[in-house]
């Protein structure tokens, strides 16, 4: 049935194939920018990536709100509208404090790397085809390069720097754990979404931005590739730190994480950063999964494609964003933060071998229909025996049982426990029997006297009143 | 047809003046008020634990996850050029990857039994 999906898709690959000589594997046609588009494209990206953050934290506080039957933000401005823009002018209007210990330079830096990084995404997110404003026609979006969405990842990547130093440069305790903890999750689920693209990659045989939107005429990619649009969507949760993967920030165990110390403009950047990020990897989902700018089906079809060209792809662009930052805050106020090791083993145990598996797949279906002459049917057949062999082979491999080297040593004898181990009150591990309390003794010796005490006393009270 | 990475380096213009800009107004227009105990580390209002020199030590689980990582990343960056191409490739290109893909996966599942993604 996916094979069935994937051949349907096949007219609009090779129709978006042709592309201008230019700039090669990239549809959208630039030749009428200037230096005057460029800047008023990015201005224009900048504040609506603004208005979008400051809108979407309103939104999360307001859905959370209805989630668990509370009315939200609802003083400032209509429904609480201006509740996020007093926030921003209350962040800027506060001390920028540097701590003692803190590195300076890098304290400084690392926010700024944060939103620096957040920013640059948009620039290869396309909006929609190509309109007319003012004489020139240009799409709406800035630019395009046949390396696009390598280059959403790397500037993704670079991103992390803003955490980690920051976390670093601050020179305190709740900080350092958090900007490590963040690395490492970053790190996992950074792998597990770049291999889901990889079947997108495949079937729409470019990484430009514009030209995966154009391969989606037909046929959206989420249907034949939905194993790897789910990886996608659980990474790019955990790419964000937001819930239930947003140890780095725990509040209940490292305070606020990497952003402890930061005051004022700077944690408003983190913030900002975090928002913006979440907004990129929605924009990215609808644009490399959910078709773009395209028109959903049945809107589709009305009028010969009426609603796929001037200004309408921008409300339908809008719309699935703001459908997955939806889903962002619905997963918040649904989910349960995980374990730190259960997050870890879930995207190296779970994420990674399933897009491995997946890109495998996609690569030996489509290598079939491409390259030989066997029917697809027996292809499929025959891979869902590979899978199920796979599976069947990974439930025969017995469990490695625990070494009984290991269960011993960490049995310590019970004697030799110490409540008290470097000054800070510990807590027994299983199987070591907390000490009696030298306290107990002394509560139980002054016990009698201390009733005898309190009977007399009321006697007395007694005998008062 | 103009190089297409300019518009970048305008959009990296635009956001490093909003970068700038925001943290030099938050310090010209934000209020100085000297405070000991503000400028020492957040440690939950106990006196903060001194820091080891150097950031100190930290598990080894997290050097295995980041060399863990190279070892996939590059897996990865190897992947996109292949996947773009995939049909000009055709069959060598295939069967080499998939022979690459392998390659991976051995250690993948050496270090998986190791416990090498066991956290405790």
């Amino acid at each position: 049935m996916i094979a069935a999906m994937v051949s349907s898709a096949v007219p609009g690959v090779v129709s978006a194939s042709v592309a201008g000589a230019a700039n090669p594997g990239v549809t959208a046609d630039f030749s009428q920018d200037n230096g005057w588009v460029w800047l008023i494209k990015a201005v224009v990206i900048l504040v609506f990536l603004l208005l979008t953050v400051l809108m979407a934290i309103w939104f999360e506080r307001k859905v959370v709100a209805r989630m668990q039957m509370r009315p939200g933000p609802n003083v400032h401005g209509p429904f609480g509208l201006l509740q996020s823009l007093a926030d921003a002018m209350k962040l800027l209007l506060k001390e920028d404090i540097t701590v003692k210990a803190a590195d300076k330079f890098l304290y400084m830096l690392a926010p700024m790397i944060s939103v620096f990084c957040a920013l640059l995404t948009f620039a290869v997110i396309p909006f929609g085809p190509s309109v007319s404003i003012f004489g020139i026609v240009t799409p709406l979006q800035l630019t395009d390069v046949p390396v696009a969405v390598l280059y959403i990842l790397a500037t993704a990547s670079v991103g992390v720097y803003g955490i980690v130093l920051g976390g670093w440069s601050s020179g305190s305790t709740y900080p350092l754990l958090g900007a490590v903890r963040s690395t490492a999750q970053v790190i996992s689920y950074e792998l597990a979404m770049g291999l889901s693209l990889v079947s997108v990659f495949i079937l729409a045989g470019s990484m430009s931005t514009s030209q995966i939107v154009a391969t989606q005429q037909q046929l959206w990619w989420f249907l034949p590739l939905f194993p790897a649009f789910i990886i996608y969507v659980i990474s790019m949760i955990g790419e964000t730190n937001r819930l239930p993967f947003d140890l780095p920030e725990a509040e209940g165990e490292l305070v606020s994480g990497f952003m402890t110390e930061y005051s004022s403009m700077k944690f408003a950047w983190f913030f900002l950063a975090e928002y913006i990020n979440m907004v990129n990897v929605s924009a990215v989902v609808t644009t490399l999964f959910f078709g773009g700018w395209r028109a959903p089906w049945p809107i589709s079809a009305i009028n010969d494609g009426m609603f796929n060209t001037g200004w309408w792809p921008v409300l339908w662009f809008l719309a699935k964003m703001w459908l997955f930052l939806f889903l962002f805050v619905w997963v918040r106020g649904t989910l349960l933060r995980l374990r730190y090791d259960q997050f870890m083993s879930f995207g190296w145990k779970v994420l990674i071998p399933a897009s491995l598996g997946w890109v495998v797949c996609v690569a030996v279906v489509q290598g079939v229909r491409q390259f030989t002459e066997v029917d697809l049917r027996t292809v499929l057949i025959a891979l869902a025996v590979a899978v199920l062999v796979v599976v069947g082979i990974s439930f025969l491999v017995p469990e490695r049982k625990p070494e009984p080297g290991a269960a011993g040593k960490k049995a310590i004898p019970p004697g030799e426990f110490d409540p008290f181990a470097g000054g800070y009150p510990v807590p027994p591990m299983p199987g070591q029997q907390l000490p009696p309390s030298p306290r107990r003794a002394r509560v139980a010796a002054a016990a009698p006297a201390g009733a005898a005490r309190q009977v007399t006393d009321s006697q007395t009270e007694v005998e008062r009143g | 047809m103009t190089n297409p990475y300019v518009p970048i380096l305008v959009m990296m213009g635009v956001a490093g003046v909003m970068a700038l800009g925001g943290v030099a107004a938050s310090a010209i227009i934000g209020p100085k008020r000297y405070n000991r105990a503000k400028l020492e580390a957040y440690e939950c209002g106990i006196q903060p634990t001194p820091h080891a020199v150097g950031g100190g030590r930290f598990p080894i689980k997290y050097y295995l996850v980041a060399m863990t990582f190279i070892i996939f990343d590059i897996e990865v960056v190897f992947l996109y050029p292949w996947a773009v191409n995939f049909t000009e490739l055709a069959m060598f290109g295939l069967v080499a990857m998939m022979g690459f893909l392998f390659l991976i996966t051995v250690p993948f599942v050496y270090e998986w039994r190791r416990g090498g993604f066991e956290w405790e």
